[in-house]
């Protein structure tokens, strides 16, 4: 006898979505609660954690940023494997407004994300036609080659860095700003792919030559896209910078580059939820295994390939499914 | 109002592939009002001469006038944006996408908003009528299906009112029949008919000659990237090289 | 000093091109663009390293086992990742680009860092070209490079496995027709390209020292040239390498050598702008790209 597994929506995934008018607590506890858990989970347990865990988390959020700008790019099709780029042309803009014009935090971070998202545009402007792999390839090569540029010539404290950067004046501020940013990105993201110029980025992604013939200039999107990630990212740059009170090549290691891929396809690709999901899951957890030194890399390494082979859809699209629908075995004749 | 000026006017159109000639020298012109079907053997240059009118490919040489403008080598957006749109002979539809959602692309589109002066409107509603005209019953759920389940049959469908979602005033429709039963085809050709009547420009690739000739005012006939004849379907079957290009000449 | 610009020109030119040829093999004919390239060079190396000084086994003998391998390494990246996300061009990338880094990252844990880790030259001392000295080593990769061009140029065309190698590459369902195993060639020029990078290593490691920093400078120079020539044109990556490497080599002499990285970033920046598809690239492949 083979079986199948057939999968079927919760009648209450049907009454809630379709129908507006909600008629009962439990309906909207059902579409309420998946959104509430991070947001309560986040800036409820910020209060109670302890310093260290504060910085963890702090590093997380910035982690998980750079993730769900990754996830925005390839929504559009664009595969960046060097968000390193943006993480750092953001902490050196950040750093050097900071450094040598004496501005405060409050000013660098917003500049260093509308310059960063600008500069990392027009840097990426004449690869912007290439697809695919293309595209990966001049991604992963831009950062490590910029971070020679520094080395080269020097500029901007060359291997020195830029140290001494203002801090914050408090932890838990830190902490709360980057989650509510975190928060209003990942919420944002979500809305704008589900609205109708999220579907054109959808279809760039799936057939692009069938979007250029329905009278959309692909390029412009694209360069939009490219835009608001490298903004995200930049932000991240610039807020970390801040954090580690230094500017410098490490803001285009590589880990900036490896974990947000990681992160994005552990948690699962394309869902945002996803990307922050997995970030939330592989920082904390290189934390506990800090002793492990360099292996950390190689466990995000191989984290990537298993999830790409095992479990494509990553955890997050899982857990959807779980909670949306019902799923049984139903036999075949 | 009997303007002199052809709506397209396509003059010494060449395109050669790193040495082979795909089309070559191509001329013609395309009154407005006018359904022009264009066959040819395969591998003719019938799908390379659409992509070089709608902004696929760059022509190496020749010119494409719509309007009495210039648009040879533009970018394919602005060549829709000027009113000529295209389906595609292999389908390309958003395979993830429900059906009615594949329509939002083209209705997004800057053309669709300057027509509906400014404003976009209900572009889900737009969506579903416009899948009605070609077929999609209203009240069933093929609409909501995700294009990559539909049978071949709705996606052409699909891509003839994704091209009709542009408001075009020329459309260029590659193969639509093909790998269509005959009942399928039969139930569009009267869409195609209605696209006429509103004063919609057509021009038609097609294989499937006795369906074209029924519908179409002129015929052009392509073989090995040439133009070998352009006129009434009968005049242009009567032809001696036409016969060659398709029966193959005795001789050989 | 000119003479010497030449001719150093030429062998880091030869030395570009033999770091690319792997890469390009590989994507040339199964369309895998393998990250994990600047790893399974690097492991090659120091798997020499290993046997040598570790083991004690002789010279020509590990040079022989990191071939292999390497090879081995590449069918097992093959069959174990690759076939199972194959198409999904993505995947491929960022499984490799995993795998890879995770190989580098595994010798850098187990404190493979330092100056002792440097590999025996094939040939000692040095031949002087009128003030020009140029030592034997650097003079074998010269040889070796064009050596393996020339013994690709005949083995994908007068072989059965070369020939099967091209069918697949220039259409994969049509080869699949005539019973060619698209599965089997694939694997095969994973461990073709590995091979490539393991005969590239030992050949140019010599030089300097093993490092896993390395690992990753060779990844960006193989992308590199091939981004400039046009990906999966072997002619493409003959004419960058000649290109990079002498205006690397003007750099490094004229100007500072630390301007070098930058000269390929340049000729991507320049070559992407003019022509998108690289220098020499396929019709098919342009379609592809934009």
């Amino acid at each position: 006898m083979k079986k199948r597994k057939e999968r079927i929506d919760r009648g209450i995934k049907v009454r809630s979505e379709d129908i507006f008018a909600l008629s009962s607590y439990r309906e909207m506890i059902y579409l309420l609660m998946p959104r509430a858990i991070p947001v309560v989970g986040l800036l409820g347990i910020a209060p109670f954690l302890s310093p260290y865990w504060q910085e963890v988390f702090i590093s997380t959020s910035i982690y998980a940023l750079l993730a769900i700008s990754w996830d925005l790019l390839i929504s559009a099709g664009l595969v960046s494997l060097g968000q390193s780029l943006f993480y750092g042309i953001g902490s050196y803009i950040a750093g050097a407004l900071n450094h040598y014009c004496g501005w405060s935090p409050l000013f660098t971070i917003p500049v260093a994300t509308v310059m960063g998202g600008v500069l990392c545009t027009v840097l990426l402007l004449p690869v912007l036609r290439l697809r695919g792999i293309y595209f990966a390839m001049v991604m992963l090569v831009l950062p490590l080659m910029l971070s020679r540029l520094v080395e080269a010539t020097r500029i901007l404290g060359g291997t020195e860095g830029l140290p001494g950067l203002t801090p914050f004046p408090n932890q838990l501020i830190a902490l709360y700003v980057i989650q509510l940013a975190l928060l209003a990105t990942l919420f944002g993201f979500r809305r704008l792919m589900a609205s109708d110029y999220g579907l054109v980025l959808k279809g760039i992604n799936d057939n692009d030559r069938s979007v250029m013939s329905a009278g959309l200039n692909i390029y412009l999107y694209k360069t939009q896209v490219l835009f608001i990630g490298a903004s995200v990212g930049s932000f991240a740059g610039a807020f970390g910078t801040h954090i580690d009170m230094f500017a410098g090549m490490p803001g285009f290691a590589l880990d900036y580059a490896l974990l947000p891929v990681a992160a994005a396809v552990v948690g699962g690709m394309g869902t945002f939820a996803g990307p922050m999901l997995g970030a939330f899951i592989l920082v904390p957890l290189s934390e506990i295994l800090r002793a492990l030194g360099a292996l950390r890399i190689v466990f995000y390494g191989l984290f990537l390939v298993v999830f790409i082979v095992g479990l494509p859809e990553g955890i997050f699209p899982y857990v959807q499914r779980k909670y949306h629908q019902l799923e049984r075995w139903v036999e075949l004749e | 109002m009997n303007q002199p000026i052809p709506l397209l006017k396509v003059s010494g159109l060449t395109k050669s592939f790193g040495g082979v000639i795909a089309v070559s020298n191509v001329s013609f012109e395309l009154k407005e009002g006018e359904l022009l079907g264009i066959i040819g053997p395969n591998g003719s240059g019938k799908t390379t001469l659409v992509n070089l009118v709608t902004g696929f490919v760059k022509p190496t040489s020749g010119k494409v006038e719509y309007n009495n403008k210039d648009i040879t080598g533009w970018a394919p957006y602005k060549i829709v944006s000027m009113g000529i749109a295209r389906t595609f002979q292999m389908v390309r539809p958003f395979y993830q996408l429900p059906a009615y959602k594949n329509m939002i692309v083209p209705l997004y589109s800057p053309r669709v908003k300057k027509l509906a002066g400014g404003k976009y409107g209900d572009r889900d509603a737009v969506a579903l009528d416009l899948l009605e005209e070609v077929g999609f019953e209203r009240d069933s759920h093929v609409a909501y299906k995700v294009a990559g389940s539909l049978p071949q049959g709705y996606l052409k469908r699909l891509e003839l009112a994704k091209a009709m979602a542009l408001r075009p005033d020329l459309i260029i429709l590659d193969e639509l029949f093909s790998g269509l039963s005959l009942a399928e085809v039969a139930s569009i050709v009267p869409i195609i008919e209605k696209l006429r009547f509103q004063g919609i420009t057509i021009i038609m690739i097609e294989h499937r000659l006795k369906e074209l000739f029924r519908i179409a005012d002129r015929i052009l006939v392509l073989n090995y990237g040439e133009k070998i004849a352009d006129g009434p379907g009968e005049e242009v079957m009567e032809s001696e090289s036409v016969k060659k290009a398709y029966l193959g000449s005795e001789t050989d | 000093m000119l003479l010497g610009t030449l001719i150093y020109g030429f062998i880091n030119s030869c030395i570009l091109a033999l770091l690319a040829l792997g890469f390009n093999l590989t994507f040339g004919i199964s369309g895998v663009a393998n990250f994990a390239y600047g790893a399974i060079y690097i492991f090659s190396g120091f798997l020499t390293w290993i046997t040598m000084n570790s083991i004690g086994l002789p010279y020509l003998l590990s040079v022989f086992i990191s071939i292999l391998c390497a090879a081995l390494i590449g069918l097992l990246i093959y069959y174990i990742v690759i076939l199972r996300v194959k198409g999904l061009a993505l995947s491929e990338v960022m499984a490799t680009f995993g795998l890879g880094i995770a190989i580098m990252e595994l010798f850098r844990y187990f404190d493979f860092v330092g100056f002792k880790y440097t590999l025996p030259v094939f040939f000692d001392g040095s031949i002087g070209f009128g003030e020009v000295y140029v030592d034997y080593q650097r003079l074998f990769i010269a040889l070796i490079a064009v050596a393996l061009t020339l013994f690709l140029y005949f083995f994908t065309r007068h072989s059965k496995i070369g020939l099967a190698f091209r069918a697949i590459a220039q259409d994969e369902r049509t080869a699949l027709t005539f019973g060619i195993d698209s599965d089997r060639i694939g694997a095969l020029s994973m461990a073709f390209g590995a091979a490539l990078a393991a005969i590239a290593a030992i050949v140019i490691l010599p030089l300097g020292t093993i490092a896993v920093e390395g690992g990753y400078e060779v990844l960006i120079n193989a992308l590199a040239v091939c981004i400039v020539g046009g990906l999966g044109s072997t002619v493409g990556i003959l004419v960058a390498s000649v290109l990079i490497g002498y205006a690397q080599t003007f750099t490094a002499n004229y100007l500072e050598p630390h301007w070098m990285m930058l000269v390929s970033l340049i000729a991507i920046a320049v070559v992407l702008t003019i022509k998108p598809s690289g220098l020499f690239s396929r019709q098919k492949e342009l379609e592809e790209r934009i």
